[in-house]
């Protein structure tokens, strides 16, 4: 008689479902590319190279991270490339490309690695780099180019290449060789210190500057609801969200629509939709309860709202998402479900049996 | 990594809070009850031995009334009751018993004494060991020993008592009788077919069951996968025009048929925590278990096989199969075709069954299902587990709203006590699902096992 190999014993339950981490974090990739397809398409090379070098530095960050704390690598679970992508995508499209190398170290070293890497970040990486990098240098992270210049394709913005630790170049001279008149402003500044409003077809379109990645309102939806659809992502945070915005905006508008933007600019322009489709679902810095996620949706959309009419910064979706992120531990802690079988307050269990009785 | 070789989440995706009646959260796996559930139920030759293990369910172990040599009738008792929680065994086979008190391994490792028996190869196996009597006159309590006296157990896989719980517990009235028809295990069709093919024992038993608690009324509850067998039970309920039974399709979805869960879907009550079904007035009866109540009461006979589902893509004739209980496990696999290597074996479920590290055992009346599965097929993967990103699956798909995340966290560092504080781990009855969507691996339901295992031990040290 041959000898049998041996059973193989798992604990229950034996069946697994297919989804994977490497593959959630893989379809998030997927659903970032026509976004980033989308960038490039408008701000041309810039926008490809700062795409490519904050994920090359997101990577080669935290690959030297785990070599030198001894690890296998972490790179194959394709978290890291999010953060890169993520984070080109919130940066002007002519952001020195060193910086942003920089901002990707941040974001990866300070706001992922030190933490102990995947599902120990407290914040979501990509917004750590942004901030950090809003603090460092907060002009080039303000100066933005208009999309769908003539030479986009075949010459840089100048200001990309600006030598590390030196004032980046000026790319004015560069744009007005292209276009006649021109407004660098995002439709947010241009609100916020010059009270004109930007149609809300052209914030869905993308027919504004911005940064790299935030132009599109809808194509981020669309992205978003590819991932939805997929059953990779909640719809809960993204509504939570763009509805505690449209909330928070809609009596400010209806009190007086002559200073305050109406709520449907408020959702569809700068940051925000990015935030709520990408930023805030970001699995690790959400609370983990059902009305948690809730809680935490609307405070995000109600606190980029109070930013932007109220606080100094014309876009306050990044602050509030890494505010949010924060609170979440403490969401958590007080949305805690109850327990089946125990009523919502706590004693209604007997009754329940004697009206069945 | 195909785009698109996931599935898109179908069944229950969009489905809103008040189109249908359910318990909240769940998953849907793949069932893969195809395999079976055309295939009506067959018979299983005997074995010509038959090791009848004397711990077959939950409770004190029955107490063997035999001795070596003696000849045995099929159906005739070889063990009593061990006493009020425990069920008394009959003789699968007409045969001679060739040992008591044998020790032979049990699916989950152990050792339990167990009487063998060599069966006649002549016998023709006929049923005579038997005493038809007239439920209708009988009183209740009579009835319960009846139940008691044919050694029926839960056959949903828990094998428990049936007729502890036949009766409504001190100070409590049970109003409503729930037959459990979900079988929301994957891959086991072997209550389906039984409400196909049984069904009039199956209303008998329930009838018999609804005379023992005093319940007003009874619900079939039954997944709106089975339509055939609800369907067939209302033609039959319609027939005998019994107006206190209903048959309800509840949404697939498991653990459907998790007593709590079934009750939450058909009542909308809520057991409490730690509590039991009567507490809110109801009893839970699987329905094989009732088929078998309605076939042996009467006749007055014992328990001695039962419905087995023996599926998986190792076996070459699936189906459900009538085994005589305490049939060697190794002569079932050859009577179905399986393959001669199998990677692993399966008893009951896929998602609460548990998988055997021997062939060398005999099925027993708490088997549900056997599957089994090639080495190069196992039903889960082995990837390494990583670390939790918090994507909030398992808070998702626990039944119990319990935070498996958080659970599996504190018992990392084996902070059980506050894993039962604070996060209900009592409440968990490893129904598997937060396991089963994790996408980062980590067996939660394991870790929560081992924590109410700790906790349990610590209680029985203490006290």
């Amino acid at each position: 008689m041959k000898k049998q190999t041996p059973l193989t014993i798992r604990t229950s339950p034996h069946l697994k479902k297919v989804l994977t981490v490497p593959q959630i974090m893989a379809n998030v990739v997927y659903a970032l590319l026509p976004i980033c397809a989308w960038s490039v398409w408008q701000f041309g090379l810039s926008a490809l190279a700062l795409i490519i070098v904050t994920t090359l530095s997101c990577m080669a960050t935290e690959q030297l991270f785990t070599n030198i704390s001894g690890k296998k690598s972490t790179l194959s679970d394709y978290s890291v490339v999010i953060t890169g992508i993520l984070l080109a995508l919130t940066l002007p499209p002519g952001f020195p490309l060193w910086m942003a190398a920089v901002a990707g170290f941040v974001a990866v070293a300070l706001g992922k690695m030190l933490f102990g890497g995947l599902g120990q970040n407290p914040f979501n990486p990509a917004l750590v780099g942004r901030a950090f990098v809003q603090a460092a240098f907060p002009v080039s992270i303000t100066t933005w180019t208009p999309g769908f210049l003539p030479e986009r394709f075949t010459s840089f913005i100048p200001s990309s290449l600006a030598m590390p630790f030196m004032s980046p170049a000026d790319s004015t001279a560069w744009i007005s060789n292209q276009v006649d008149a021109w407004s660098s402003a995002t439709p947010l500044s241009l609100f916020k210190f010059e009270q004109v409003s930007t149609s809300t077809s052209d914030l869905l379109l993308g027919m504004v500057s911005g940064s790299a990645g935030e132009t599109s309102a809808w194509l981020i939806l669309l992205c978003g609801g590819f991932l939805i659809m997929r059953g990779i992502m909640g719809w809960k945070i993204p509504f939570a969200v763009i509805f505690g915005a449209f909330a928070t905006a809609l009596p400010f508008w209806l009190i007086n629509p002559e200073i305050y933007p109406s709520p449907l600019f408020v959702i569809f322009s700068g940051g925000l939709m990015l935030a709520a489709m990408f930023m805030a679902t970001d699995m690790v810095g959400t609370p983990l309860t059902p009305r948690g996620i809730w809680i935490y949706g609307l405070f995000i959309g109600f606190l980029t709202v109070i930013i932007r009419l109220f606080g100094g910064l014309p876009e306050g979706a990044m602050y509030a998402v890494l505010v949010a992120n924060a609170l979440a531990p403490l969401i958590d802690s007080v949305t805690q479900p109850r327990a089946f079988g125990t009523c919502a307050r706590g004693t209604g269990l007997k009754k329940q049996a004697g009206e069945k009785a | 990594m195909s785009l698109f070789n996931q599935p898109f989440k179908q069944k229950g995706f969009l489905r809103l809070p008040w189109q249908s009646k359910s318990f909240a959260n769940g998953i849907h796996p793949e069932d893969h009850k195809e395999l079976t559930e055309q295939k009506p139920i067959r018979r299983m030759p005997f074995s010509n031995k038959i090791i009848v293990p004397l711990s077959q369910s939950i409770g004190a172990p029955a107490k063997a009334i035999v001795t070596k040599g003696q000849d045995v009738v099929r159906g005739e008792p070889i063990a009593e009751a061990g006493g009020f929680v425990s069920a008394p065994i009959h003789a699968p086979v007409t045969g001679t018993i060739a040992a008591v008190d044998e020790l032979v391994s049990m699916p989950n490792g152990s050792k339990t004494p167990a009487i063998l028996i060599d069966t006649w190869p002549s016998s023709d196996q006929a049923i005579r060991y038997l005493q038809p009597r007239d439920t209708k006159v009988m009183s209740a309590d009579d009835l319960v020993q009846a139940v008691q006296d044919a050694g029926v157990v839960g056959l949903g896989g828990a094998a428990f008592p049936t007729h502890v719980k036949m009766k409504a517990p001190k100070g409590k009235t049970i109003t409503t009788l729930v037959a459990n028809g979900c079988e929301c295990e994957p891959y086991l069709t072997c209550d389906h077919r039984t409400m196909l093919e049984y069904t009039d024992n199956l209303l008998k038993g329930l009838q018999l069951a609804m005379v023992t608690c005093g319940a007003e009324k009874a619900i079939i509850g039954i997944e709106d996968n089975k339509m055939d067998a609800v369907k067939k039970i209302q033609q039959a309920i319609d027939a005998q025009q019994l107006t206190n039974v209903t048959c309800e399709a509840v949404p697939t979805c498991y653990p459907q048929g998790a007593e709590k869960m079934l009750l939450k879907s058909l009542l909308g009550l809520e057991v409490p925590a730690g509590g039991i079904p009567a507490d809110i007035g109801c009893a839970v009866f699987n329905v094989g278990t009732l088929a078998q109540i309605g076939e042996l009461v009467p006749e007055g006979r014992g328990l001695i096989e039962r419905i087995v589902t023996v599926s998986g893509p190792g076996v070459s004739k699936p189906g459900n199969y009538i085994i005589p209980l305490g049939t060697p496990l190794p002569f079932v696999l050859k009577q179905v075709g399986a393959i001669e290597n199998p990677g692993m074996i399966i008893l009951g479920g896929p998602m609460m069954g548990m998988s055997i590290a021997t062939k060398e055992i005999a099925t027993t009346k708490g088997i549900t299902g056997i599957l089994v599965f090639p080495p190069e097929q196992l039903p889960s993967s082995s990837e390494p587990e990583m670390p939790c990103i918090g994507c909030r699956a398992c808070v998702e798909a626990c039944p119990m709203y319990l935070n498996p995340s958080m659970l599996g966290k504190l018992a990392d560092v084996s902070r059980h006590q506050e894993m039962m504080d604070e996060f209900h781990l009592m409440n968990c009855f490893e129904c598997g699902c937060c396991s089963n969507s994790c996408p980062a691996n980590i067996p939660l339901t394991q870790k929560i096992r081992v924590a109410k295992q700790s906790i349990r031990q610590k209680a029985q040290n203490a006290g």
